[in-house]
């Protein structure tokens, strides 16, 4: 009997209401979900700068959108949507840097014994390297060299002109 | 002309659910007389000397910048992918790198350009005759809205982000404005406006105006 005294004379404490409580919930995961977008985007910026060396990533799909209040659905899209680039992004950089390293160590061979790799070329693209220069193996003096087997490692003069050579002198 | 000039900007209205959404979001409006004509030899000589600050590499880089960093941010958040609609301050990089130089167009198009470049943060230019007094501000389309001034204009799916006023929508935010609300041959006045977004101090949103209304020369 006591206990019910107390508890009838206790005091009414307003419980905040479940809209408000569903609403602020929502606005907090809203909140959330769009500091994970930014740090995804400036991750994604930055794998976008390392692998433009490497020949870039891939273009999203053009599509039509306008500017607007995304629901938690679509943020949570959007979101996703990032990881996945991300994730892609960060695949093709290391494939690229496997491949890289693959090319260094094919150079590396070739300059050591030009012999076993005739013919054989890589260039700085498949480094990573700016420019147009490529090694290639090529035989010195010719058929001669083909005949008695001196090969050498040649790194070209670079990129083309982009006029040419011009005329000839007269 | 100086004298007309108030050059203290003016803070546009958010409607308070996009401000509670965004609370860094904000507009900056400011009144100056300009008219629209060939830019004087000083400003063609200014873009030409800023097309030299902007290299392959240097724009590629760009993204990884503070403010271009927050405007794709927030791109992404109001569901614009920016490698699809490009963030303002890339476009006109990409431009540059296309065009191999900033192109003058005209003087007031070529101070909102020079507004952008020296400070990442976009600009707009109004004509004055089609702002309410009240001023500009930020909010959600609702049925009904359209484009413009003029019941002709596209109409606006409820919800989208415009930039308006109490009596028209001048622009969907970071899209061309409307037309017929841009600068013309008989405009006297325009309306200058920024929208910054969280990550982008005051203080650039600010600049970005000086520096435009300066290349006016209405400063």
């Amino acid at each position: 009997m006591r206990l019910l005294d107390q508890e009838s004379s206790a005091q009414q404490v307003q419980l905040p209401s479940p809209v408000t409580v569903t609403e602020d919930a929502q606005r907090a995961a809203r909140h959330t979900l769009r500091r994970q977008i930014a740090g995804l985007e400036r991750q994604l910026a930055e794998a976008f700068v390392t692998a433009y060396t490497m020949g870039g990533l891939e273009h999203p799909p053009a599509y039509s959108a306008q500017p607007r209040l995304l629901d938690l659905g679509e943020l949570e899209q959007v979101r996703d949507a990032l990881a996945e680039r991300l994730r892609g992004a960060r695949l093709r950089i290391a494939e690229r840097a496997d491949e890289q390293a693959a090319s260094r160590l094919h150079l590396e061979r070739m300059l050591l014994e030009p012999g076993k790799y005739r013919f054989a070329r890589v260039s700085r693209e498949d480094l990573g390297e700016p420019g147009c220069g490529a090694w290639h193996v090529r035989p010195r003096l010719g058929l001669i060299g083909m005949l008695m087997g001196w090969w050498q490692v040649k790194l070209s003069s670079g990129c083309p002109l982009p006029r040419g050579r011009g005329l000839p002198r007269p | 002309m100086t004298e007309d000039v108030d050059l203290a900007a003016a803070a546009g209205f958010v409607e308070p659910r996009v401000s509670a959404e965004f609370p860094g979001l904000r507009l900056v409006w400011i009144s100056v007389p300009s008219r629209r004509h060939a830019s004087p030899r000083a400003v063609v000589n200014r873009l030409r000397a800023l097309s030299n600050r902007y290299r392959g590499a240097s724009v590629v880089a760009m993204r990884t910048q503070p403010i271009p960093s927050a405007y794709r941010t927030f791109f992404r958040q109001i569901g614009l992918d920016p490698d699809v609609t490009r963030i303002p301050s890339e476009h006109a990089a990409v431009i540059r790198l296309l065009h191999g130089q900033f192109r003058s167009s005209n003087l007031i198009d070529d101070a909102l350009l020079i507004g952008l470049i020296e400070t990442g943060v976009p600009i707009w230019a109004l004509d004055a005759d089609r702002v309410d007094p009240g001023g500009l501000g930020i909010r959600t389309s609702v049925s009904g809205d359209h484009l413009g001034s003029t019941e002709f204009g596209d109409h606006l799916v409820p919800g989208r982000l415009v930039v308006a006023d109490a009596a028209s929508v001048h622009a969907l935010l970071f899209d061309e404005v409307a037309p017929g609300h841009g600068a013309s041959a008989s405009t006297e006045r325009i309306v200058l406006f920024a929208v910054g977004v969280d990550g982008v101090p005051a203080i650039h949103i600010e600049e970005a105006l000086w520096v435009c209304v300066e290349a006016l020369g209405a400063a």
